[in-house]
């Protein structure tokens, strides 16, 4: 079993509790941060540690932070990105509903580390009761002393707020998060000017993911370089990864950087095999916006080493043969998932959460989403298959914000490594795993 | 259509609660908190009145409010039953059966999908990923998560609803089961 430094204690009883989480040594980051050490010490650990945006992304946080503009006499903002929307990723939700303080300790830190005097927590509308069980969280901390003015004597005031969200997947994108905190629709700003110069309310802001936030937390009490020893390479310290679909133990797992893909599948510590003992026939390894992978080339990179659970090793072969860690979203597919019908699924999911702002997106995601459809209830032509290659090539990079990247990739690679499936579809009219379902559920 | 639609003494309050937690001047910051709660006090949809009754709880201009409501998909802008069923419909809880799950739903309740039963108890609606992709199927009804959902769990849920018969909202407590 891996080191364990977010859910290290996630099965604690009572560990929702302020009273249980302290006894645990929770809130030792925030004691050592704000008495012993400068916020530009603690901005110096995370850029040791090597830790990386947990969001989907990958960007350096310690560089992300320095790059954070500090003009005099202008309040500068944290914000924290649990707008978790990403198919496939429930690894947020896990940790702000288990560990609730953990997600609070790492945003005081994090703010001391900013010189950030006010903070927002920015949750996904559906997670109501998460906001519950954080705003009770933070009624506690400030009762503690954790949060309020004058935090532990050290005259620093912090102020820590939960917004919700309004069910919009575009929202998880930093700067139509912003938009959403500050009341408007979710329609991504052009950038620059990046939230570090401009952000919240015109000013500069840190906008990170909840893991992202959280990690600060070990890194601060064990050091940077302590957390830089776990993982390979550039892909430093823990990943919370939300592994779903086709497996016999579905749940959020924290793994080191590092484990080989065969080995989180397959091994009884994480997802535990394919259900009902069928074959491995793909994987969306990083939430549903990166490519998808077939077994053979999820298991193994195009050069036959093995494939490893980190951002260089999953990205290996570039989109040729590769894929992203993205959310650490893990969907496995067994054998008798059609690639067409889940392609048409995620193309309604993206064409349903276009902000509408630029063409190419908007009409793109809407256009791929009709060619699927026309081709899962079998009216579809050869000559479809070509328009839908050339539909997404028309979308990517043409876009204010990486949603219309994402629309696009899952359709590239779904036909670049599973056209005979299309094809098919096109030829049979159906596919024929769609003959079998309707022959049982009808009693034929 | 309710003449006269008000918040009750206790929502204000909460409003003001609300508005206070931005910077000055920067209180339009509470629209998607304020539009929820408006929401859920008034029958699980925001009538063209709310919103407007909105907009003048935060002193901002009516179009600043419907152009937000209708951009977020839990906002309302029509009438929904008691209790909103929303079932997932992305890739994980597809992979793990959700059509057969909507397919029972719409036997069980006599309706369509997007449609609510003549007696204004249950609006079947599907959306996109709730991030309860390791539960999967799921779906939400109010703020409570119904995980790992089988034709049985379903059942049960219905005929417990119906018995229960209080509109559902995202402020309702919520047991929590699975992580």
């Amino acid at each position: 079993m891996g080191k364990k430094l977010l859910l290290a204690n996630d099965h604690v009883p009572g560990i929702q509790s302020y009273a249980v989480y302290r006894e645990k040594g929770g809130y030792a980051s925030v004691e050592k941060a704000l008495k012993t050490m400068t916020p530009e010490a603690v901005v110096e650990e995370v850029k040791k540690s090597g830790l990386r945006g947990r969001g989907g992304a990958g960007f350096p946080t310690g560089m992300k932070w320095s790059f954070l503009a500090k003009p005099e006499g202008v309040p500068r903002y944290l914000v924290c990105n649990a707008d978790e929307s990403e198919p496939g990723t429930f690894k947020d939700r896990y940790l702000m509903s288990r560990i609730p303080h953990f997600l609070i300790e790492g945003m005081i830190t994090s703010s001391y580390a900013l010189g950030a005097n006010t903070s927002y927590i920015y949750v996904r509308g559906e997670y109501y009761y998460v906001i519950a069980i954080l705003e009770k969280a933070i009624k506690e901390a400030y009762a503690a002393g954790w949060l309020g003015k004058n935090i532990l004597g050290t005259g620093y005031d912090l102020d820590l707020y939960v917004q919700p969200g309004g069910g919009a997947y575009i929202c998880g994108e930093e700067t139509a998060l912003l938009e959403s905190l500050e009341g408007k629709r979710g329609n991504p700003r052009i950038k620059p000017p990046f939230p570090a110069i401009k952000g919240l309310y015109g000013c500069p802001t840190v906008v990170n993911n909840v893991e992202t936030i959280a990690a600060v937390v070990p890194i601060v009490n064990e050091g940077g370089d302590e957390y830089a020893k776990i993982g390979i390479g550039r892909s430093t310290g823990t990943k919370l990864i939300s592994a779903s679909g086709h497996i016999n133990k579905p749940g959020v797992y924290e793994i080191e950087l590092g484990v080989p893909v065969e080995e989180f599948i397959y091994s009884d510590q994480y997802c535990g095999g394919i259900l009902n003992n069928k074959k491995l026939k793909a994987v969306v390894a990083g939430g549903s916006s990166v490519p998808i992978l077939p077994a053979n080339l999820i298991l193994k990179t195009a050069n036959g080493e093995d494939r490893l659970m980190t951002y260089e090793s999953l990205s290996d072969g570039g989109f040729a043969s590769g894929s992203m860690l993205g959310s650490g979203g893990f969907i496995v597919m067994d054998e008798t998932t059609s690639i067409v019908k889940n392609l048409w699924n995620f193309a309604r999911f993206y064409h349903h959460e276009s902000c509408g702002q630029c063409s190419p997106c908007r009409e793109g995601t809407g256009w791929m989403e009709k060619v699927l459809h026309k081709i899962v209830h079998g009216h579809g032509e050869m000559k479809d298959i070509d328009l839908l290659w050339d539909l997404q090539r028309r979308i990517e990079g043409n876009t204010i914000c990486p949603l219309g990247d994402a629309a696009a990739w899952p359709v590239a690679s779904a036909i670049r490594h599973f056209r005979h499936e299309f094809e098919e579809f096109v030829r049979e009219g159906h596919s024929v795993k769609d003959v079998k379902h309707y022959f049982e559920v009808n009693n034929l | 259509m309710e003449k006269n639609l008000q918040f009750k003494p206790e929502t204000l309050k909460l409003i003001k609660e609300v508005m206070s937690r931005y910077p000055e001047g920067k209180h339009k910051s509470a629209l998607l908190p304020v539009l929820h709660l408006a929401q859920a006090e008034f029958d699980g949809w925001l009538s063209p009145e709310a919103m407007d009754l909105v907009a003048d709880a935060l002193n901002i201009k009516p179009i600043e409010v419907y152009e937000v409501a209708s951009f977020y998909s839990m906002y309302n802008l029509k009438p929904v039953g008691k209790c909103l069923l929303e079932v997932c419909r992305t890739s994980s809880c597809w992979l793990r059966g959700a059509e057969d799950i909507v397919r029972h739903l719409e036997q069980t309740l006599g309706i369509k999908e997007g449609e609510t039963t003549p007696d204004g108890m249950f609006t079947l609606k599907t959306v996109e990923c709730l991030g309860s992709c390791g539960t999967a199927p799921m779906l939400q009804c109010g703020a409570q998560f119904h995980e790992n959902l089988t034709f049985e769990k379903v059942d049960q849920l219905v005929s417990d609803l119906r018995k229960d018969g209080a509109r559902k909202t995202y402020f309702d407590e919520v047991t929590v089961t699975h992580y």
